[in-house]
């Protein structure tokens, strides 16, 4: 009996004695259901009614008008035409992600390439080191990111030694995006690094028998080992910085930078609820879309199933 | 022969050394460099806080003099005083309604084949892959729907279910890599199902039931988002209480309580990671 384990031990798994009924989830499902279902469904609901006419909330007239005016603005004479604010913050969330995830990539790569090529003990710390901002509250760490660009931080003292007058970087787009690469680092670090420690050193090895350069080893033999890793690290990168709320609020100035500085307008002091409902929907779905396109870009290099949860 | 001949003789009798020190391919140029840049990046903004919080300067980012003035202004701040105790009670009843439910679903989702609870696996996960504020402001609309108040109740229903995929994360990953033998021992030994899931499973689960405890605690206390939507005129939380400091004049008093949530952090982080090792 133990071989037959032994040998099928993933299939067996099923077989296990003291295996627990599937009942037992029931109450986990149920809480979900309203704890997570009901409030998604209903921000899809929200989203197809009007505003209420005062105070928070909505009434209950079903119409495609959130969705219109995301792209439509009517003008008090009573004309429409076409309106670019909601686009622009839509483009700005992609482009912004888009820089982010980037350049996460690129810081990512060779500290761990660096790290999984120390001898364990330093490896063990230096992992810690880099995990350690995970279980440090993310407006903390924005808020320190903002005190060393301030105008007053560190960074403008030296520009300012330099010579550099009006060095200006604080509620800027260009914070925003140093905020999103600062919080999401160790997302792109972490999963780049277990790639990197499963790689084997004596490929590189051979291809440099074979001639090749320093240059062409990384980019042909290191970087498509690695590139589940990268992967997985966009997932965990773009995803969030798509929906962040406090870089952009914190460091970014402006209080419609991203969608989701969008919709906490809209639920607060705009208080156009089917709104924000909306463009939350809108997120939802950008978010699914993107969730997709990263499972066929994982199953296309690795050839397994991606498992996001 | 001329200058330039002797220098690509030395240069061709150079390559070879060269190029055997080159298959060392541990180490590429500028990664030891680069590598130390980032990390004085991570840390560097926490540094400035730590330092910070000891100014005696009324403004944040103008340093004056050493003191710990900010420090004392800290501890007899009545409104952070009840901001922490809103964050402990919500994030502790979190964590046990978290930690209990992600037990239970591990335990009931092990032998459904994944298609088979999809949905079950969709709406445990939601939380990870859709953004918070969507979360949030659903969940506020909801409470709003169904008449239950802006409060701590509330709250920490709407933490625990997004807690729960981060206790669980730990505790299905130990149930995927424990043994058979244990199990198949109780069995020929005539433990029932019951006894075998008190004195086997949950025994072998415990240390991931801890581990996840202390993610979804550690989640449930750094919470902004949410809390930030959902709680009421008495129910702010500390991370809450903290953004509104930094909306209005930034005093040297935000870095003075970071400072002391990053010793908490650090000292929680510590103790389990000793307890931790004596376990072993």
């Amino acid at each position: 009996m133990t071989k037959v384990h032994k040998h099928e031990k993933k299939k067996h798994l099923e077989g296990r004695p003291g295996q627990t009924a599937p009942a037992l989830a029931f109450p986990t499902v149920l809480f979900l259901f309203f704890g997570i279902g009901i409030p998604l469904a209903l921000t899809v609901v929200y989203s197809f009614l009007d505003r209420a006419k005062v105070g928070m909330g909505v009434t209950w007239t079903f119409n495609p008008k959130a969705y219109k005016s995301l792209f439509v603005i009517e003008n008090l004479d009573g004309t429409t035409g076409f309106d670019t604010r909601y686009v622009k913050v839509l483009w700005n969330s992609f482009v912004y992600s888009g820089v982010t995830t980037v350049a996460t990539v690129i810081l990512s790569i060779p500290i761990a390439m660096w790290i999984a090529t120390r001898e364990e003990n330093k490896r063990n710390i230096l992992l810690a080191a880099v995990t350690l901002p995970f279980w440090i509250s993310i407006l903390i760490r924005t808020y320190g990111l903002r005190q060393i660009i301030d105008d007053n931080g560190p960074i403008g003292w030296i520009m300012h030694k330099l010579g550099n007058e009006g060095f200006h970087i604080i509620y800027t787009p260009t914070a925003t995006m140093i905020g999103l690469i600062y919080v999401f680092l160790p997302f792109m670090i972490l999963p780049i690094y277990s790639s990197a420690e499963r790689f084997d050193f004596r490929l590189a090895e051979a291809a440099y028998d074979l001639g090749a350069k320093r240059w062409t080893v990384l980019r042909r033999i290191v970087l498509p080992s690695i590139r589940p890793g990268i992967i997985a690290g966009i997932a965990l990168v773009f995803i969030p910085a798509l929906g962040s709320f406090l870089q952009s609020d914190m460091l970014g100035g402006g209080k419609t930078n991203m969608i989701a500085n969008v919709i906490a307008l809209n639920f607060g002091q705009a208080r156009n609820w089917p709104f924000g409902c909306a463009l939350a929907v809108l997120l939802i779905v950008l978010t699914l879309i993107f969730v997709k396109l990263i499972q066929w870009a994982g199953k296309k290099t690795t050839g397994e199933q991606v498992s996001l949860i | 022969m001329t200058d330039t001949a002797v220098a690509t003789a030395a240069e061709t009798q150079w390559v070879a050394p060269k190029r055997r020190r080159l298959v060392n391919l541990r180490n590429f140029p500028t990664f030891t460099f680069a590598s130390w840049a980032v990390l004085f990046f991570l840390y560097l903004p926490l540094l400035h806080v730590v330092i910070y919080s000891f100014n005696s300067s009324r403004i944040a980012t103008i340093w004056e003099s050493p003191s710990v003035k900010w420090y004392i202004k800290t501890f007899h701040n009545d409104d952070i005083q009840r901001a922490l105790i809103n964050s402990f009670q919500i994030a502790i009843g979190a964590t046990i309604f978290s930690t209990v439910l992600a037990v239970l679903a591990a335990l009931g989702l092990q032998r459904m084949k994944r298609a088979g609870s999809t949905v079950a696996w969709a709406l445990i996960g939601a939380p990870l892959i859709i953004a918070e504020i969507v979360l949030a402001v659903g969940t506020l609309g909801f409470f709003m729907a169904v008449g239950i108040p802006l409060g701590k109740v509330g709250m920490t229903v709407a933490h625990t279910a997004f807690c729960i995929p981060f206790a669980l994360i730990p505790i299905r990953a130990r149930l995927g890599q424990l043994d058979n033998a244990p199990f198949e021992a109780a069995a020929d030994l005539g433990a029932n199902e019951s006894q075998i899931l008190r004195r086997v499973t949950l025994p072998l689960l415990s240390p991931a039931i801890i581990s996840g405890a202390l993610l979804a605690f550690a989640i449930s206390i750094d919470d902004f988002i949410t809390s930030f939507f959902l709680s009421g005129p008495s129910s702010t939380t500390l991370p809450v209480y903290i953004f509104g400091m930094i909306r209005s004049t930034v005093t040297p008093e935000v870095d003075a309580i970071s400072t002391l949530l990053l010793l908490f952090s650090g000292i929680v982080l510590i103790s389990s990671y000793v307890l931790n090792r004596r376990r072993r």
